[in-house]
């Protein structure tokens, strides 16, 4: 009897997901994912520093820097993780509808943070800095618009489980998939957090 | 109880994560070191010297630390992921400044 019951008791609480570290495979690849763009991101902007100043008699990015600009769009971004933390903590809470807003929020600020992307560039080309006027333009254009990609990707993402929400699909149950998601975003706002102050705030010499 | 009791599942630390006040603190926090970083900027308020890049490096850090930590929720997920993240930041930073170096950079 007691050997049956626990026969059936091991059946009917193994766990599909269940992994001998504790963390779902879908967790353990985007962290994995995420060590992976490290290393991207970490190219693209060593690329950077070494070709920073290499203007061959041109206007290089840093001369026209935008700093206030630039800090509203990286304050809209930092606090697009807080929204995202929201979104995630309502929904474990069992609150899909203010769960929904706060992830339409986040998308929005994502929106602002490549809308400001978008003006930056212009108002650099405007100025006479393209893609490939220079080898520092070209490293700035490339680190920045890889960043912004990203960004964009999110947006998509969280668009996405938006969606889902309205159509129902996304339940407290589904949290971890927004905390995947989330993952993401802080990881986007975590380059941001580098780029600004390496790129941006540290004057070039 | 069966072997897989002891198996924590996906969502077991849910109840680890910090509460929406604790993330509207950090936040904040957050709000303020970036303030601070563009503050020093403007070098005609203050003149930060030879301080300058440390002390930016230094707020960047706190913030990176702060996103990961409580947003990313690695202080609640175990040691893990902290090594996972961790192992490709410090591969990173190891390999790029290999490169820098080899380029004269510094």
């Amino acid at each position: 009897m007691s050997t049956d019951t626990a026969t059936a008791d091991t059946h009917t609480e193994h766990d599909p997901h269940a992994t001998n570290t504790g963390i779902s495979n879908n967790k353990l690849a985007m962290w994995l994912f995420l060590g992976t763009e490290c290393l991207l991101f970490g190219g693209l902007i060593s690329t950077y520093l070494l070709y920073k100043t290499r203007g061959n008699g041109t206007t290089v990015p840093t001369d026209i820097f935008d700093i206030p600009f630039t800090s509203v769009s990286s304050f809209v971004l930092l606090m697009s993780s807080l929204t995202m933390v929201l979104a995630l903590s309502s929904l474990q809470r069992g609150d899909v509808e203010r769960s929904r807003g706060w992830l339409l929020t986040t998308a929005m600020l994502g929106g602002v943070f490549i809308g400001g992307q978008v003006y930056e560039f212009t108002s650099f080309y405007r100025e006479g800095i393209g893609f490939t006027t220079n080898p520092a333009s070209s490293a700035f254009f490339t680190l920045t618009g890889f960043h912004g990609v990203h960004v964009s990707i999110g947006i998509l993402m969280l668009m996405s489980l938006v969606v889902a929400s309205i159509q129902g699909r996304l339940k407290p149950q589904n949290a971890e998939t927004v905390e995947i998601v989330g993952l993401y975003w802080h990881f986007v706002d975590i380059v941001w957090i580098f780029i600004f102050t390496v790129i941006y705030l540290i004057p070039a010499e | 109880m069966s072997e897989t009791a002891a198996v924590e599942r996906p969502d077991d630390h849910a109840d680890d994560h910090p509460s929406d006040r604790e993330y509207i603190k950090i936040a904040l926090i957050l709000g303020a070191i970036t303030a601070v970083e563009v503050f020093t900027y403007f070098e005609s308020v203050l003149n930060w010297g030879a301080f300058l890049i440390p002390s930016l490096m230094v707020m960047m850090v706190v913030k990176f630390w702060l996103v990961a930590r409580i947003f990313m929720h690695l202080k609640a997920d175990g040691p893990v992921l902290s090594r996972l993240f961790g192992g490709g930041i410090m591969l990173a930073v190891a390999v790029y400044m290999i490169a820098l170096l080899a380029f004269n950079f510094f």
